[in-house]
C-alpha cells in the first residue's frame, strides 16, 4: 500500500541534509557539529552508546528542541526553527523511545488523530456536518483502518491503546506516525523490549514501509536488526559523529568498537 | 432474528425519545402548578446546563482547568444589557445581541487563552481564577470616569426577548392554556439548549474534538503528530466562552436586571462542580450534573424549613447552611465512590482507573 502523500519529491537524491548541528543543555554540548544526509528511499540507522545524543538529535529534527547552531533542510526546504507540528506537516513523523500513545483512546482514534495534519475540517464544518466534512471523516476512518491492518493490528481497532500488548503498542505508534503521511519516518528504538519473533515481524514491516516509498531513520540498540535492515549507519558518541557508512564497515571501525567497549584506541 | 432485534431496539429508542420530548414539553405546566417560581428555577437550570456544556469543552474535552469561567457569562450578560436597556437607550432585538454576546465572549476567551497557553494544571487554574475576578472588578468599577457598567448598582429594565409586539415576558393564553412569561422563556431556552447539545455532540465527534482529546492525553505527542496545539487550545477557550456568553445574554433578558454580584467566584465553582459531578467529557453526564445541582438545592430550600418546623416546632439550622453542608457532603461522596462523575465518559473512567490494573 503506497504511502505517498504529500506528493513525493521527484526523483532520487537527498531527502534530509543536516549540517553543523549543535545543541547545548547549559554547559553540556549534547550535539556537536553533527552533519549527515539521508537519501530518498533508504533506511538510515543512528546508533551509539547510551547518552550519545541520538534522541536529542531526533528531538532537534522534529522541532521539539531548537538548534543552537547549524541546521537541517528537508526535501530542499530549511526546517530548523519550525514548531513540531509544522515539521510534521512538512513530512517528518516520529515515534517515541518510551511509547507516547494517547493511552486512554482507542487504537483507531489514535491513528485517526494522526490524520489531523492532512485534513482540514474546522469548527463550522463539524457543527454543520457539511458534505465535505462527512466525506473527509469517512476517508479518515477508512485510511486509519487500512493502516491498522498494514501494521498487523486490524483486530485491535476498538481496544484501548494502553491496554494493548507492548509489541502492538509499538506497531500502533508506527501506524499513527504513518497516518500523518510522512516522507521520512523516524523511529526511536522501535524494537526495544521486543522478543525475537516480534523483532523479526518489525523488520518485515519496516522493509515494507520502505518499499512502499517512505524513507526511514532508525535509532536502535538491537545490532542484529540494524545490520540486517539499514543501508547506512551513523554512529554518535558524546554528541559527535564518529563514523558513517555501510553497517559492515562501521562495525569494524576501531573508533566505534572503542566507543562501545570503552578504553582508548591502542 | 438479529434484524428484528435491531428494529425493536431502534423502535424502543424512538419511543424513549418521544417520551422525553413529551415530558420536556409538559414540564413547565406541571411546575407552574407548584408555583411560577419553579418555572423560573427550571429556566435557570437550563442556563446552567448551557454554561456547563461550554465549560465542558474547555475542561472536559481539552483538559484545561478554568476557574474563571463565569467571567464569560458576565461578558455575555453585560453585552446584552448594554445593547438592550435604557442605560444607553439602545434596544436591539435579542436575536441580534445574543450572537454578539457570544462573539464578544469568544474574543475574551481568546484574550484569556493566549497568555495562558504554556500553563497547565494548577498554574492555569490560578490564572483563570484571577481572570474571573478581574472581569468582575472591572464591571464593578467601570462607572467612572465614563459610566459604562453603572458599577455595583448594575443595569436594570433590560429588554425581554421579543418578536415585534410578541414579548416573552407577558402572560398570554393560547388554546385555553395560560402561558406565563417564564413558560414562554422555557420553550425558547429549551430550543436553544437542544441546539447547543447538538453542536457539542458534533464537535466532540469531529476532527477538532479528536485534536482536543489528543492534547488532553499527551501534548508532546499531539504536537509531534502535527496538531497545532496553540490554535486548538485557543479554539477550546473560544468555543467554551461563546457558550458562556450566549447563556449570559439569556440570563440578562430573563432577569431584567444584572449586577456584578451575580458573577462571583462561587458561581464559577458551581459550574465546575456540575461538570465534575455529572461526568467530565460526557455531554449527557454534564447535562445531568447541571440539572441536579440546579434543582436539588432549591428542593432543599423548600423542604428543609417546613420539615424542621414540623419536627421540632422551630427552625434549628438555616436552610442555606444545610444546603451547603449537603452539597459538600455530596461532592466528597462523589469523589470517593464515583470520581469520574455520575455518567462518566468512557475515556475519563480509564484515566482515573488504577494504573496497575492495566499493566497486565
Amino acid at each position: 500500500m503506497p504511502n505517498r502523500e504529500p506528493e513525493q519529491g521527484t526523483g532520487d537524491g537527498v531527502l534530509l541534509e543536516c549540517a553543523g548541528l549543535d545543541k547545548r543543555f547549559g554547559g553540556v554540548l549534547a550535539l556537536a557539529e553533527v552533519g549527515f544526509s539521508i537519501d530518498r528511499g533508504e533506511i538510515y540507522g543512528l546508533i551509539g552508546p547510551n547518552g550519545a545524543g541520538k534522541t536529542t538529535l531526533f528531538n532537534a529534527l522534529t522541532g521539539i528542541y531548537g538548534c543552537d547552531a547549524g541546521g537541517f533542510s528537508f526535501d530542499g526546504e530549511p526546517l530548523a526553527g519550525l514548531r513540531p507540528d509544522q515539521i510534521a506537516a512538512r513530512g517528518i513523523a516520529r515515534t517515541f523511545q518510551n511509547i507516547r500513545l494517547f493511552g486512554n483512546l482507542s487504537a483507531l482514534d489514535n491513528v485517526m488523530i494522526g490524520r489531523h495534519v492532512r485534513t482540514r475540517a474546522g469548527v463550522f464544518g463539524a457543527i454543520l456536518r457539511t458534505r465535505a466534512t462527512l466525506e473527509e471523516e469517512a476517508a479518515i476512518e477508512k485510511r486509519a483502518l487500512e493502516l491498522l491492518d498494514y501494521v498487523g493490528i486490524a483486530a485491535r481497532g476498538n481496544d484501548v491503546a494502553r491496554q494493548l500488548p507492548y509489541g502492538d503498542q509499538r506497531r500502533l505508534e508506527i501506524a499513527r506516525a504513518l497516518a500523518t503521511g510522512p516522507k521520512l519516518l523516524a523511529l526511536d528504538e522501535p524494537a526495544a523490549g521486543m522478543n525475537a519473533t516480534e523483532t523479526l515481524e518489525l523488520k518485515k514491516l519496516l522493509q515494507r514501509v520502505r518499499t512502499d516509498g517512505t524513507t526511514i531513520l532508525l535509532i536502535e540498540h538491537d545490532m542484529k536488526l540494524v545490520m540486517g535492515l539499514c543501508d547506512r549507519v551513523l554512529v554518535l558518541d558524546y554528541g559527535r559523529r564518529i563514523a558513517e557508512g555501510a553497517p559492515r564497515e562501521v562495525q569494524r571501525d576501531p573508533r566505534v568498537i572503542d566507543a562501545y567497549l570503552g578504553g582508548t584506541v591502542a | 432474528m438479529r434484524g428484528v432485534n435491531m428494529f425493536a431496539k431502534t423502535q424502543a429508542k424512538w419511543v424513549g425519545v418521544a417520551l422525553i420530548a413529551i415530558a420536556l414539553i409538559a414540564l413547565p405546566f406541571a411546575l407552574a402548578a407548584a408555583g411560577t417560581a419553579w418555572v423560573r428555577i427550571a429556566n435557570l437550570a437550563i442556563l446552567f446546563v448551557f454554561l456547563s456544556l461550554g465549560l465542558n469543552i474547555v475542561v472536559g474535552f481539552a483538559g484545561l482547568l478554568d476557574l474563571g469561567y463565569i467571567a464569560f457569562y458576565a461578558v455575555g450578560a453585560y453585552a446584552y444589557a448594554l445593547l438592550a436597556s435604557p442605560h444607553f437607550d439602545l434596544h436591539f432585538p435579542f436575536w441580534v445581541i445574543l450572537p454578539i454576546g457570544g462573539l464578544v465572549a469568544c474574543l475574551f476567551g481568546v484574550l484569556l487563552g493566549a497568555p495562558t497557553l504554556k500553563l497547565r494544571g494548577d498554574y492555569l487554574a490560578i490564572v483563570t481564577l484571577g481572570f474571573g475576578e478581574i472581569v468582575r472588578i472591572f464591571l464593578n468599577n467601570l462607572s467612572q470616569p465614563v459610566n459604562i457598567t453603572n458599577g455595583p448598582q448594575g443595569i436594570s429594565r433590560i429588554d425581554p426577548f421579543s418578536f415585534g409586539s410578541f414579548s416573552f415576558s407577558d402572560n398570554e393564553n393560547f388554546f385555553g392554556l395560560a402561558f406565563s412569561g417564564p413558560i414562554k422563556y422555557y420553550y425558547i431556552l429549551l430550543a436553544l439548549l437542544l441546539l447547543a447539545i447538538v453542536v457539542n455532540l458534533r464537535l466532540q465527534h469531529s476532527r477538532i474534538g479528536r485534536a482536543w482529546e489528543a492534547i488532553r492525553e499527551d501534548e508532546v505527542a499531539a504536537r509531534a503528530m502535527g496538531i497545532d496545539t496553540t490554535r486548538i487550545k485557543l479554539l477550546a477557550f473560544a468555543m467554551g466562552a461563546s457558550f458562556g456568553g450566549i447563556a449570559g445574554g439569556m440570563f440578562a433578558a430573563i432577569q431584567g436586571f444584572i449586577s456584578p454580584e451575580s458573577f462571583v467566584l462561587v458561581e464559577s465553582i458551581m459550574v465546575l462542580s456540575m461538570v465534575v459531578l455529572g461526568g467530565m467529557g460526557n455531554i449527557w453526564g454534564v447535562v445531568l450534573g447541571a440539572v441536579l445541582l440546579s434543582f436539588v438545592p432549591e428542593l432543599l430550600r423548600y423542604t428543609v424549613e417546613p420539615l424542621q418546623k414540623s419536627l421540632f416546632g422551630r427552625s434549628i439550622i438555616e436552610p442555606e447552611v444545610i444546603r451547603m453542608l449537603l452539597f459538600g457532603l455530596a461532592l466528597v461522596l462523589m469523589m470517593l465512590y464515583r470520581p469520574a462523575g455520575l455518567l462518566p465518559s468512557a475515556v475519563r473512567k480509564r484515566e482515573l482507573a488504577k494504573p496497575d490494573a492495566d499493566n497486565a
